[in-house]
């Protein structure tokens, strides 16, 4: 059970959080411009790391706000967390 | 006092007797004891029989790691519980116990047959002998292998006791209460650190509490004295807490762990009083100190399986902890220097003990302290066999070659009444693992030790590779001064008397003149598992440890192979010529003890079990006899029986009674959203199929949300309230999920978007009265106000008063009625229902459940998604084209409507079906079918609502089918199991086509 430290409330249970799949997938701005395999792969294609990959999570029974996680998958060592409009910390 | 109870010690008090049953015979006992120590002190040693082969099986060991006596207790009482370890369990007045896996008696037991059958019983047997023929399983297979396995019985009645869950944070976790934790403990609370001490015992000092000899001295005391001074000092302190009879069950990741804590278990039965049983604790350590100690290891001979063979530290433990000797002509057998602690013990208290070595000479201090105490020693031998059929009564033994790889000589039989072994010792590893630790492989002693790279925390003691008492002290000192930030402490100077040494001889599986295949050299007691079955196993191509493991079934007990991964492990590196520290071990994966399931759900059993939501109209539904169905964790009416009405009568009444003059319903579940912001608009048009931008204030809209894969996903009514405010209505079950996929959208996609997202589905009472009365309803309850059509049109809302309380009243219809939802703030949702049902008895209002909403929808053909849809149609594939805006340039799941498999023809889709006796009624989710002659018949859709309108006289029902759209009028079949059904497709529309009802 990690101790996740949610970047506007501080280090909370991770029964509190849910996690939201790969993060800096952005949604296409103009989708019918895209083929089907343009689509899809925005769509359904995942990396699913094992080792160092950046994730989404939402506190869900907490402030609600979505923000971005570096987690190594392998380790379940969590390296950064920030806000949804900031960049990645460069490690 | 019986005769095997030979030595008063503190911890038993001889002045208390306690009665207890095993097997249906009375026995005594002492309180102090446990069920184990109790048994043996009676001279039983015979508990159980193994698991596969059922041979006779004796108490092992002293602790947790108890593979062979395991019982049921409390037989035919709602308190009863199998697989309790007799080691582990405190004795009480009026225990029951028996043992398991024997039948008709521990001592006759059929399934021993087995044991002479023995050699058609491989490994992998079940996998190859079961397989075929395949009519065989169900009749035979099945019944015969349920009925030999099993261990022990599951209790019928429902758990009377109460369990608690308790969350708790702290500065230094200890996990074992032996010497080093004790240290370890003393160290963090006097340096003002918040500290929890567990120990699964019901006493602290671990081994060292019953040492108490010359060879083991601390400061000039005993080290068993010395620890009793400790632990008094250790209570004073304030920072500390101990737990004891507190075992931890699992270490998770960030120092999360959890430990159960038996509070009542220890009790006589009448003297528990109905309190908590057990209390599971969370515990957020901010740093970990593991010092859960080491196990001793048994050694791998041919038939050490007899009752009376023991390791031999418990034996010294069953001695000078509880004051029992297991036997008066022990011998022991062993590999290493400890062994010798329990003969010089044995020994010191006039019981004949002899030792038989595989080593060639020691030279350590406690050897020869039982060289002169005239303890005869076997060097450079090996047990080649015992003998013994309920207990053990001599074995034999065969000197051991230069290189130990055979045995030489003669063999020379020696008589006992029990063989202490002892295979040296192996560190509790399994905290550091399960917290995600990895472990190195020590060649010395062959031992796999905590490699530590995780900060936050350590392992100490003998868990940490320490044994002997100096190393223990001192490394512990060390280790946690240097975690702890800790300068100086008491232990920094201290002096310690050691008399063992490490040196050891390691033979994993120990050679003998009888052939490999004839030996019965077990490696998991509970299990069943004998070197041979992991030799055949490695002949058989298998190589990975853990498909060993499953394929032999060793390490996979109750006891999760805490005396025989080892040995597993070794005998797999000797035979296939590896090293052992390249092979990696099995995972260790929590609980380390079983835990009850009444204390993993703690409180959450009965009526809170879950969260039960009722709406403020809850209690007029129970008065008026409704009978409730469960949509999430809303208790929704399902209809409302008068006298002896079952379902079906009841909703042909209420649905009439809807379409020819007015029924009521309570919709307060449906969930809402109020959304507000100047962009408002802008965001029901990503998030719906449908136009939103013209909606006029004071008008409402029905949406359909979709998936961005372009599956339906939810739907409902939204209405516009202010220039900048809406109000969203979703599915009962779909509120949390819609509001938190909108929420996403708007946080992560359109941050842009001034909008803000409010659930207010609890704020709200509803009542929906629908109906061709509804409009003279309604005008009783608010007289001064104009519903006449062009005043107040279908699909408009307007704010409303009853009394002083302000209201909403929308003009929306899932019935297909003329109809009015009236929204009122939730605590007045009781008196705006009773008003309704008052204004309404002059038409016969009819209170109508979920039941009657669903048929009423389905005579319109309106969807219910999760019922009619199931997260694979696509707007299209409902014949819903009309809500999907062709001119908006993008919303969620727009694109995905023209992918390739989305435009596919042949997709399922909806239709309406009508059977050709109008009387029979489809089942939901029964398959269709259009072709029932070529095999194997193609299923090609299925029912998903089907009703008997009694206002169409008929059944009807909605299905999806491949390429449905096509399909109107043709005949298909839904094949039951004793008849097929003809059926005809139709149009999903029922009933009213044009709509007229809707304006009555
Ligand atoms: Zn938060």
């Amino acid at each position: 059970m990690f101790l996740i430290n949610c970047p506007y409330c501080g280090e909370r249970d991770q029964s509190e959080f849910s996690c939201g799949g790969e993060a800096h997938i952005v949604r296409p701005k103009q989708p019918t411009e895209l083929s089907d395999d343009q689509w899809a792969e925005y769509l359904f294609m995942r990396k699913n790391i094992k080792g160092v990959q950046f994730e989404r999570w939402n506190h869900t029974h907490g402030c609600r706000k979505w923000f971005n996680m570096i987690r190594d998958t392998s380790n379940d060592k969590i390296h950064a967390v920030y806000k949804m409009n900031e960049k990645p910390p460069v490690e | 006092m019986t005769k095997y109870r030979v030595n008063k010690t503190k911890q038993v008090d001889q002045t208390k007797t306690v009665s207890f049953d095993f097997d249906g015979k009375s026995y005594y006992g002492f309180e102090g004891d446990t069920l184990a120590s109790a048994l043996l002190s009676n001279g039983v040693h015979l508990v159980g029989r193994s698991f596969k082969y059922h041979r006779p099986r004796g108490i092992m060991s002293c602790g947790s790691e108890e593979p062979n006596a395991i019982c049921q207790i409390n037989e035919d009482t709602d308190l009863t519980e199998p697989n309790v370890r007799a080691t582990e369990i405190e004795l009480y007045e009026g225990l029951k116990a028996s043992s398991q896996n024997c039948w008709p008696s521990v001592n006759f037991d059929i399934g021993g047959i087995n044991n002479f059958i023995s050699p058609f019983i491989p490994a992998g047997f079940y996998y190859k002998t079961f397989m075929w023929p395949k009519s065989f399983w169900k009749k035979i297979y099945e019944p015969l292998i349920r009925w030999s396995a099993g261990l022990g019985k599951s209790p019928t009645k429902p758990d009377p006791e109460l369990y608690d869950h308790k969350h708790v944070h702290c500065d230094v976790l200890i996990i074992g209460g032996g010497i080093s934790g004790i240290i370890a403990s003393k160290i963090a609370a006097k340096n003002n650190l918040k500290t929890i001490l567990i120990e699964d015992k019901n006493i602290l000092g671990g081994s060292t509490i019953f040492q108490k000899n010359e060879n083991y001295k601390i400061n000039d005391k005993y080290s068993g004295g010395w620890i009793d001074e400790e632990i008094a000092e250790l209570k004073k302190l304030d920072n500390l807490t101990i737990k004891t009879r507190t075992s931890l069950a699992a270490y998770h990741s960030y120092n999360y762990l959890l430990a159960k804590e038996n509070i009542s278990d220890h009790l006589p039965l009448d003297k528990r009083n109905g309190g908590i049983r057990q209390r599971l604790w969370k515990i957020r350590a901010d740093k970990v100190i593991v010092a859960t100690g080491a196990i001793e290891r048994p050694l791998v001979f041919n038939n050490n399986d007899r009752p009376g063979i023991m390791l031999s530290n418990s034996v010294k433990k069953y001695l000078d902890f509880y004051g029992v000797t297991c036997g008066f002509n022990n011998l022991i057998f062993t590999n290493n220097d400890s062994a010798y602690e329990t003969a010089v013990s044995l020994k010191e208290k006039g019981i004949s003990v002899e030792m038989i070595d595989i080593r060639k000479k020691s030279n350590s201090k406690i050897v020869k302290n039982a060289e002169q105490l005239g303890v005869k020693i076997y060097w450079n031998s090996t047990v080649v066999n015992t003998f013994g059929l309920r207990k053990i009564n001599s074995v034999e033994i065969m000197n051991l070659s230069e290189d130990g790889s055979n045995v030489v000589g003669d063999k020379s039989r020696i008589n006992c009444d029990c063989l202490a072994i002892s295979g040296g010792w192996t560190p509790m590893v399994h905290m550091h693992t399960q917290s995600g630790g990895k472990l190195d492989f020590r060649e010395i002693d062959q031992t796999f030790i905590p490699n530590e790279i995780d900060k936050n925390h350590i392992n100490v003691g003998s868990c940490n590779g320490d044994f002997e008492l100096e190393e223990i002290i001192n490394n512990t000192n060390k280790k946690v001064k240097n975690f702890l930030k800790v300068s100086e402490t008491e232990f920094d100077n201290i002096s310690v008397l050691n008399s063992k040494e490490l040196n050891k001889r390691n033979i994993w599986l120990l050679p003998n003149f009888i052939s490999e295949g004839k030996c019965k050299s077990f490696i998991d007691f509970q299990n069943d598992s004998t070197a041979k079955d992991i030799k055949l196993a490695l002949r058989e191509g298998f190589k990975s440890i853990e498909h060993v493991k499953r394929y032999t079934t060793t390490g996979m007990a109750t006891d999760q192979g805490k005396l025989s991964n080892m040995h597993a492990l070794g005998i797999i590196a000797d035979t296939a010529g590896v090293k052992m520290g390249t092979l990696g071990t099995t995972t260790f994966r929590p609980p380390f003890t079983p835990l009850t399931f009444g204390s993993i759900v703690g409180r959450s059993v009965g009526n809170f079990f879950d969260i039960i939501r009722k709406t403020s109209i809850h209690e007029w539904h129970i008065q008026n006899k409704a009978k409730f169905e469960n949509v999430g964790q809303w208790k929704r009416p399902w209809y409302y029986p008068i006298n002896d009405e079952g379902l079906h009568d009841a909703v042909q009444r209420e649905s009439k009674a809807a379409r020819d003059s007015a029924g009521i319903l309570d919709a307060s579940t449906l969930g809402k959203i109020d959304i507000q912001g100047t962009d408002a608009s802008e965001f029901l048009n990503r998030v719906y199929t449908n136009a939103w931008s013209k909606l006029e204030i004071g008008k409402c809209r029905y949406g359909l949300m979709l998936n961005e894969d372009g599956m339906v996903y939810d739907d409902g009514v939204t209405t516009r309230l202010g220039e900048n405010h809406y109000l969203m209505t979703t599915t009962t079950g779909g509120a949390a999920n819609v509001l938190s996929k909108l929420e996403d959208y708007l946080q992560t996609e359109w941050p842009e978007l001034d909008v803000y997202l409010t659930s207010v589905t609890d704020h709200y009472s509803t009542a929906s009265i629908c109906g061709p009365n509804s409009k003279k309803i309604l005008k009783k309850i608010f007289p001064d106000k104009d519903f006449n059509d062009d005043a107040f049109p279908h699909m408009s809302y307007q704010n409303g008063k009853i009394d002083e309380t302000n209201c909403r009243i929308m003009r929306i219809s899932f019935t297909g009625e003329l109809s009015y939802e009236i929204n009122i703030e939730s605590k007045y949702g009781k008196s705006l229902w009773e008003k309704c049902i008052e204004a309404g008895k002059e038409f016969k209002i009819t209170p109508y459940g979920t039941e009657t909403m669903h048929l009423l929808r389905a005579e319109k053909g309106f969807i219910i998604v999760g019922q009619d849809t199931d997260g694979t149609m696509t707007p299209i594939d409902l014949q819903m084209d009309w809500i999907v805006s062709k001119k908006k340039y993008d919303f969620i799941g727009k694109r995905s409507l023209y992918r390739s498999d989305t435009i596919r023809e042949d997709r399922k889709q909806l239709v309406g079906l009508l059977t050709d006796d109008p009387n029979e009624i489809l089942e939901e989710g029964a398959q269709i079918v259009s072709d029932m002659s070529k095999k194997p018949v193609e299923m090609i859709g299925h029912v998903t609502s089907s009703y008997f309108s009694p206002n169409l006289n008929k059944s009807i029902a909605l299905a999806v089918v491949k390429s449905g759209k096509k399909m109107n009028g043709q005949k298909l079949i839904v094949p039951m199991e004793n008849k097929n059904i003809n059926v005809t497709v139709s149009d999903s529309v029922f009933l009213d086509k044009e709509n007229k009802r809707i304006n009555a």
